[in-house]
């Protein structure tokens, strides 16, 4: 590797290191150096939302990120959704919605609907299609995943109320 | 001696008889009815390498050549189709 | 051998309701592995140097700068694929499709390719790569392709079905009829006629995951390919045939498959990955770039389509004849025919003529799409009907009713229907209330039928019982849309056991026989079957087993509600045994319990839709709005409905793409423009409503539990579906897919014109 930068980032709240070429995306280099595959490269120019991540809370399509921009930043990836062992209500929902077929978009789906119900926990249809439209999937037809994000919605209400 | 049966041709399928044809020939079985048929048409190997389906009855059988052949039925031959 | 194929009514405990997918977990957290989420020790990095010419003969490839730059580890070209195919055309197309042979036949061909320690030395690589091109000239439409001032293409085509044989070759591979009756009588017999042309574009299938494998190939003639796929012991034995390794040392392993609708059951990157790591004596890795997808996988057909129909003032259609040209990519195909068998499958039509021209362009080799060839055939008619109607006077859903197939019906390819579900479907539309929604200014509503044949084929199962009485089930179909959990179900429903208790898995292609593809909607029908009857092999196991460990005859045993209960004189008494208690003694009465089960699964059964579809048009810009989708269509039985809907929603959603915005864009330089999805824009969320479905169950006599395909058929009303809604809401006949806002303004524009 010709002129690498080492890059000290936050991960899922973890101190991450990697050393990686200037033109690498933070998609690629959270796959291949980090090892969190869970980030998902559809088509690397940020058109389908894959690769979906927060990067300070902000969504981004990590492909379109250079990986040394993470230098001192907080990296969220589908891997740092569920806590101790358990599922996010919206990770829960998906499944019992039956909201993925191959699961390919589930990852970026799941971090652009947290991001969507972190800042408007009560959403209306149009507002989760709006919020979700950067994210293609090819399967569903969206109609269960925005039924998904419905009832995750509502659950995280309830959970906050208590 | 097998039984006596009656297969047609879907018209994509030319064999002596023109497009469409139907002919006899002597089968119980699918496999009994390809055998007689490339006995008795040479060319219809060609068309078995292209692809061949059978519809016995409406039921349409790519593969499974071990199939009986009901007196009477309605038998034809069809593209062997594949999907998505 | 021996089980009975045919349906029974009966009650189900598990089948036909709701669980969640044993997938579904490691989806959801990112830890499902699919094709480019795998890595091997030492692995390299492959690429594929791809031409950038739609035409043009390869003079010369000089890989020797490239060869020279260090952590450049192997490059092969066509010299290092040489052609083991012994005379078979078919998988001779396959492997120049693979790699360039002389001739680079499209935009996208792959001409060389190159194994590199790392992305950044294989993307240097390729640019050290000389290749010289000279030219030719190109023609990428289907109808210019078959006129007579078009470039041929391949010297040794010669048109297949015409008499007499042709003595010059042609574009034109092949010429299909099918269709019965006679058509010029039928028409005599017609008060109305009418003659309509369509034309669709291309379109790709749009997978979200591009193809990616991992390829090891060992100098003893082993290898493994780890790929994403609908098929992978179908895979394993075009590789190896391309390769020349044999079939039973390439070890290939189905990846978690990200979407595939037919673009998945063709290889591409996989043979080349395979020769290159065979060359480097290391295992190469290859994920092809989304660009690479547009270009040079998937797409199919873009048709040129004429219809002529007729009818009496009844309605009756007396004939209808199709003439159908469908461009298949630089190979020669079969789609027009698909299309030949497809075109009036949903109708009875006394006398009527499909005429097939399958036609060779310099665009990529066309692969199967969800109900290949019927969506497009399905536009052109269906849109013809609606017209039909309205000269008739009648509605376009009593229109279809009139003229619907039917048991007996004779299909348009030859047989006679057995029992089908096309008139229940339109009439369940008929009577659904979305038909008397009331529809707001500048919205219409739309109505379309679909027909797909569904196959079964090849399926090897394994069903084993592990001592704590939970079940292994041992798949060889890819699951591409959660066939997983159906089949969990069903194995859990055949031995009266909780859904909890199986556990689904797909076998690498070294641990079970031969399974064909998850193509032709076979996959829940054939695996299905499989599993019931591997799932009652190992019954007959486990009553076996009871009757041991009670010492009674096996003939005094049955099975019940997931226990072994002896019954005959004398044996009353005796308590029953539940799976699990004869399973924690296997080890003691004859060792592991399992069920097996080999099939050539025949008998599929065809599927048939109808759909609504309401289009709001802005006359301003010509744009259309989906408000409300409706898709009724016959499962013969759903297993898990949720999957069912969940295949219904998506082939909706397919069309509509297709009838609204995607198309290959080719300029006159024959280059595509679009190879991405800002350009090639498939439906997203807010382009949507929900899309409403509803499930018909008219079984299946040729399967146990009256098991339908159900993965294709919802592709192939849409298209005419939402033309129907925007001929209603606009007065305007769109005759060109997809209709997308340019076309739709031009064609208002032009009918305001004409006053």
């Amino acid at each position: 590797m010709s002129n690498a930068t080492l890059v000290s980032t936050t991960v899922n709240g973890d101190p991450v290191q990697y050393a990686c070429p200037s033109d690498e995306s933070l998609m690629t280099a959270l796959r291949n150096r980090v090892g969190l595959t869970g980030v998902k490269e559809g088509c690397g120019t940020g058109d389908c939302g894959a690769c979906s991540i927060t990067l300070d809370g902000q969504l981004v399509c990590s492909c379109l990120v250079l990986a040394v921009e993470a230098e001192g930043r907080e990296v969220t990836t589908v891997e740092g959704l569920s806590t101790d062992g358990e599922l996010h209500t919206l990770q829960q929902k998906f499944i019992d919605h039956a909201a993925l077929q191959c699961g390919i978009c589930t990852p970026g789906f799941l971090v652009a609907a947290k991001a969507l119900l972190d800042r408007n926990p009560n959403p209306d249809e149009t507002e989760i299609r709006y919020a979700l439209a950067g994210n293609l999937c090819r399967c569903t037809g969206y109609d269960k995943i925005v039924h998904a994000v419905q009832a995750a919605a509502k659950d995280m209400r309830k959970q906050k109320r208590r | 001696m097998h039984r006596k049966m009656r297969v047609s041709l879907s018209s994509t399928f030319e064999l002596a008889g023109g497009p469409g044809c139907t002919v006899e020939v002597h089968a119980e079985t699918i496999q009994q009815m390809m055998a007689s048929l490339v006995d008795r048409y040479p060319d219809f190997q060609r068309l078995l390498d292209r692809g061949v389906a059978v519809s016995i009855d409406g039921q349409v059988f790519r593969d499974d050549w071990t199939q009986p052949i009901p007196p009477q039925a309605e038998v034809f031959l069809i593209p062997r189709i594949e999907g998505g | 051998m021996g089980h009975d194929q045919k349906y029974v009514d009966k009650e189900y405990k598990v089948v036909g309701t709701r669980f969640n997918r044993p997938d579904g977990v490691e989806k959801v957290t990112g830890k499902a592995r699919y094709g480019a989420d795998a890595s091997a020790p030492g692995q390299l990095v492959g690429r594929i140097l791809r031409s950038p010419h739609p035409h043009a003969q390869i003079v010369k490839i000089n890989t020797k700068k490239a060869e020279k730059l260090p952590g450049v580890k192997s490059i092969v070209t066509c010299d290092d694929m040489p052609d083991l195919t012994g005379g078979d055309q078919g998988l001779a197309d396959i492997l120049e499709n693979c790699m360039a042979r002389g001739r680079a036949l499209y935009d996208g061909h792959a001409v060389a390719a190159v194994a590199a320690v790392d992305e950044q030395t294989a993307a240097k690589a390729l640019k050290l790569i000389e290749v010289k091109y000279k030219k030719l000239p190109h023609v990428t439409d289907v109808d210019e392709a078959m006129s007579e001032s078009a470039p041929v293409i391949h010297d040794r085509v010669f048109t297949r079905g015409v008499e007499p044989a042709p003595t010059k070759p042609s574009n034109v591979a092949a010429r299909t009829q099918m269709g019965h009756g006679d058509v010029d009588a039928g028409f005599a017999e017609a008060d109305i006629i009418i003659e309509k042309s369509y034309k669709t574009e291309q379109t790709h299938q749009g997978y979200i995951e591009p193809h990616a494998c991992l390829a090891s190939v060992n100098p003893d003639g082993s290898a493994d390919l780890w790929v994403t796929t609908q098929g992978h012991f179908v895979f394993r034995n075009v590789c190896a045939s391309l390769l020349g390794l044999d079939i039973a040392k390439l070890k290939v392993t189905s990846s978690e498959i990200g979407g595939g609708f037919g673009g998945k059951t063709h290889v591409w990157i996989e043979p080349v990955a395979l020769a290159l790591s065979r060359k480097a004596n290391r295992p190469v890795k290859m994920v092809m770039a989304r660009d690479e997808v547009f270009r040079a996988t998937g797409p199919t057909s873009s048709t040129s389509i004429d219809i002529k129909m007729g009818a009496k003032k009844d309605g009756t259609i007396t004939a209808a004849v199709a003439d159908m040209r469908y461009q298949g990519g630089a190979f020669p195909g079969n789609w027009a025919m698909l299309a030949c068998m497809t075109a009036f499958a949903c109708y009875d039509i006394k006398n009527n003529k499909a005429i097939g021209w399958d036609v060779i362009v310099n665009r990529p080799k066309v692969a199967a799409y969800r109900a290949p060839s019927a969506p497009m055939a399905a536009f052109a008619v269906e849109s013809t009907i609606d017209e039909l109607a309205k000269m008739v006077g009648v509605s376009a859903i009593d229109m279809r009713l009139k003229n619907v197939a039917r048991e007996g019906t004779p299909a348009p390819y030859g047989p006679t229907y057995g029992p089908i579900g096309i008139e229940h479907t339109l009439q369940a539309v008929k009577d659904h209330p979305h038909m008397r929604a009331k529809l707001k200014k500048n919205q219409g509503r739309g109505v379309a039928c679909g027909f797909w044949f569904n196959i079964g084929g090849q399926t090897c199962t394994d069903l084993n019982i592990s001592v704590d009485g939970t079940v292994n089930l041992t798949l060889g179909t890819v699951d591409v849309g959660g066939s997983r959990s159906s089949m969990a179900m069903i194995a859990a429903e055949e031995l009266g056991i909780s859904y909890d208790q199986v556990r689904a898995n797909i076998a690498d292609s070294s641990s079970l026989g031969h399974n064909d593809m998850t193509e032709g909607s076979r996959g829940t029908f054939s695996s299905g079957m499989a599993t019931i009857y591997a799932a009652r092999e190992a019954i007959g196991v486990l009553k076996e087993r009871a009757a041991k460990m009670w010492g009674v005859p096996v003939d005094d045993v049955i099975w019940e509600n997931g226990q072994a209960i002896a019954t005959g004189e004398g044996h009353g008494n005796l308590p029953p045994l539940s799976l699990k208690e004869i399973a924690a003694k296997s080890g003691r009465t004859g060792g592991p319990i399992a069920g097996h089960n080999e099939v050539t699964a025949d008998g599929a059964g065809m599927g048939f839709a109808s759909h609504i579809c309401d289009v709001e048009v802005d006359p301003e810009t010509g744009r259309s709005t989906i408000v409300r989708y409706t898709v009724v269509q016959d499962a013969g039985k759903a297993i898990n409905p949720d999957y069912v809907e969940g295949q219904f929603q998506g082939g909706a959603t397919q069309g509509i793409g297709w009838a609204l915005n995607e198309e290959y864009i080719y300029g006159t330089d024959g280059r595509l423009q679009n190879p991405g999805f800002l350009d090639y824009r498939i439906p997203v969320c807010s382009d949507l409503p929900f899309i409403d479905t509803q499930i018909l169950e008219v079984p299946n006599p040729l399967h146990p539990y009256g098991v339908r395909g159900v993965g294709e058929t919802s592709i192939v009303p849409p298209l005419a579906a939402v033309g129907n809604a925007i001929a209603n809401a606009t007065g305007v006949r769109m005759t060109h897919a997809p209709m997308s806002p340019p076309r739709v303004l031009a064609a208002i524009d032009a009918q305001e014109n004409a006053g």
